[in-house]
Formats: structure tokens, sequence, C-alpha cells
């Protein structure tokens, strides 16, 4: 049994480390009135610093933003052949989970970032609307391709001209379509712009609104 | 059977519909009268063997009476023969004979047309738009509509803006010198 003392700089000296059911006093006698040295005890076993390591001190704006910017999980809004390179990018050779943005949700209410791959024309642009609507805050958007952030080559009564008329986009990807590296380096640009939000003012928009209403 | 079998044979039947006849490069066209359009389309399928529709397609004459022409592509595999059967109607009574009950291929077409063009079809199962919404208010594909599009506004189901032209429509120059003259850019109206 370690029978050593810890030394805290401070100068105090805690006893030395005993597990309670090793305590054979404990388990006949009457139940010990709790002592200083007891609670330096137990707090010196809930913490342990050589396998728990060092206290971070820290922002809240940057803890939250690093766990925010770390687990991306992206809504796949594929409409067209901006899907194919979506999808591409998610398979081995490019491998989007390198990033922590693997976790593919087709449910809206499960993911972070709509990723709108494809061209958006008038008669889906209310379901992408809808999609996005049902998506929890803190939400991103990613206009993948130029399609999805101007209409593209169909200047037409068809297509909507951009997705940004209806949703605000955070990252353009440029590109007919772009490339798996493109959507990679968009998704990464996304994170830096995470890391310099204010994570509670900036995105509880509806929160706010509904608040205010 | 021939071409020319099928024409003579059509000629034949309907010596008062069939208005004229078109040979191009091998591919043969029958004008026909609107009012005998069915029965032509119905001794198509039943005698001459065209048994599959291969598309239906209209035109917009915009200036000329008639307005409207609709093209019908058949084909028959037993002879491996194609036929082009073609007929037009004015503006006011934009309404051809459904074909659906000859081949039910028709259906589908027959909406297209509607829909992109305004045209009717009188005896068609469910004759609704397919590509744009229900209450879309325009016809797409007719001339007058122009190329950016209209705004229209139907809440809860979807809306359209005209589109930026911006200079445009982009036009491509086949035949110039260099590429630069040659690709699709603006190039003025």
């Amino acid at each position: 049994m370690n029978t050593g003392t810890l030394e805290i700089p401070g100068g105090l000296i805690l006893p030395p480390r005993q597990h309670p059911s090793q305590d054979g006093l404990r388990l006949t006698g009457e139940p010990p009135v709790p002592s200083l040295a007891d609670a330096q005890t137990a707090a010196s076993m809930a913490y342990d610093s050589k396998i728990e390591g060092n206290v971070i001190f820290t922002r809240l704006d940057a803890s939250i933003n690093w766990m925010r910017k770390n687990s991306l999980w992206p809504m796949p809004m594929g409409l067209a052949c901006c899907a194919i390179e979506l999808m591409a990018a998610g398979a081995s050779r490019f491998d989007i989970s390198r990033f922590g943005m693997e976790v593919m949700r087709f449910s809206p209410r499960q993911s972070d970032v709509m990723i709108v791959a494809g061209t958006v024309t008038y008669k889906m642009a209310l379901a992408v609307k809808r999609i996005y609507d049902q998506m929890a805050e803190p939400k991103w958007v990613i206009a993948m391709g130029a399609c999805a952030s101007s209409g593209g080559m169909y200047r037409s009564y068809a297509v909507l001209q951009g997705i940004d008329r209806l949703l605000p986009v955070d990252v353009y990807i440029s590109g007919c379509p772009p490339r798996p590296e493109a959507l990679l380096e968009g998704l990464m640009r996304l994170q830096r712009k995470i890391e310099t939000e204010h994570s509670f003012v900036a995105q509880k928009k509806e929160v706010l609104e509904s608040l205010m209403a | 059977m021939t071409h020319a079998d099928i024409v003579a044979a059509l000629k034949e039947k309907f010596p008062s519909g069939v208005l004229s006849t078109l040979e191009f490069r091998g591919e043969h066209t029958v004008m026909v009268l609107k009012s005998s359009l069915a029965a032509v389309l119905q001794e198509c399928r039943d005698s001459l063997g065209f048994e599959a529709l291969i598309d239906i397609t209209t035109i917009d004459q915009m200036g000329s009476d008639p307005r409207f022409e609709i093209v019908y592509e058949l084909y028959s595999y037993t002879s491996n023969l194609s036929l082009r059967i073609k007929s037009a109607t004015s503006e006011d009574e934009a309404e051809f004979p459904s074909v659906t009950s000859v081949w039910p291929a028709a259906n589908w077409h027959e909406r297209e047309a509607y829909d992109m063009m305004g045209v009717r079809f009188s005896g068609h199962p469910e004759l609704k738009r397919i590509l744009m919404w229900e209450g879309y208010p325009f016809f797409p594909l007719r001339k007058e509509f122009p190329l950016a599009g209209k705004a229209s506004e139907m809440p809860d189901v979807a809306f359209t803006d005209a589109a930026p032209l911006q200079g445009g429509p982009f036009i491509t120059s086949p035949g110039a010198g260099d590429t630069v003259t040659r690709e699709p850019r603006a190039k003025g109206a």
C-alpha cells in the first residue's frame, strides 16, 4: 500500500491515500465523524492529477466553439451532381472524417450544417427552407457549387438564383461541381468561422426572435 | 413495308385528312388535319404496326395561324421504321384529342405538353401539370414567355422570380475564328 504523503506547493501536506474499503475501522465500528482529513482524502481521490491531467482555464466562447467546430454533423442536401462529389468527400479517398464531419445525418434535427449541393429549383426551394427550419440552433449553411451559390448556368424561369435568397449562407464553394478537396476546404473555413463567433449572442437567432415576439 | 407504302396507305385511307407529306434526309413527316388526327394515329397503331410512341412535342408558331403544332414521333419494332405525324390548331381552340387510349405512354407526354405549352388534350384521364406545380400561372415554353421567367407567388408551395440575365442571353458563336469570340458570352441584344 502507498504510504507516502502528497506535498502541495502551498505547504499543506495531505495524509496518505487510502481507499475507504481498505479501511477496516469503517467496516466494523460506528460511522466516524467526517473530519477535515477525510474530506481532503476524498478530494484527492475524486481528482487524480496523474490520470486526469491539468485544469484548463479558458473563455467559455472558446471552449464552446471548440466543441462545436470539431463535431460538425452535416445535413447532406444533395440535389444534383454536386452530391456525387459530396459522396466522394465522404468516401475513403478524401475521408471527411479526418475533420470530425463524417456523421452525415439525414435527419435535420440532428444536423449542424446543411450542405446545399446542387441546383435548387423553385419547386424544391421551399422544401429546402423547411428542412433548414427544422434544424436545431446553432446551424450553418454551405452553398456547394455554382448552382447553389448563384443559380450557375441555369439563368432560367425554373431555378432559384442562389440559395442565399432563402437561407443565410456561411460559406460559398465555387466549382461546377467543386472537387471534394474544395468541399473539405469549405468545411475547414466554416470551422475557422465558428472559432471566431460569439457562441451565444450570434447563434441563438431564433431563440432571441421568439423572446422578442 | 417501306415508308412509301405507309404514306400511300395513309393517303388512300384519309384522302382529305392528310394535308401534305414531306421527306427530308430519310425522315418522313405526314401533316394531318386536326379533325382526323385521332383516326390517323389509331390507324398507325392498329394497321401499320407503329406500336411505340417515342415522343410528343409541341411547337409555338407565334404570329401565324394556326399557332400551335403538335408532333408525334412513332416507331415500329416489327418493320424498324420511324414516322412523324404533325397537326396544328389555332390559339382559340388549343386542344388536341388525347391518344392515351392508343398508347399509354402518351399520358405523361401530353401532361408535359400541357404544362409547358398550355395545349389541352380532350379525353386525358389526368391532365395536370407534371414539371411545374399546380397553380403556376404561366406556360414557360410559349414564345411570349421571357427567357428569364416571370415572378409568381403561391404561398406554402413555391414562388418564382425573374432571373438576372445581366446582358445575356449567353450566345455561342460556333463559326468564329478564335476561342474567345467563340465561347458563350453576352453579345448584346
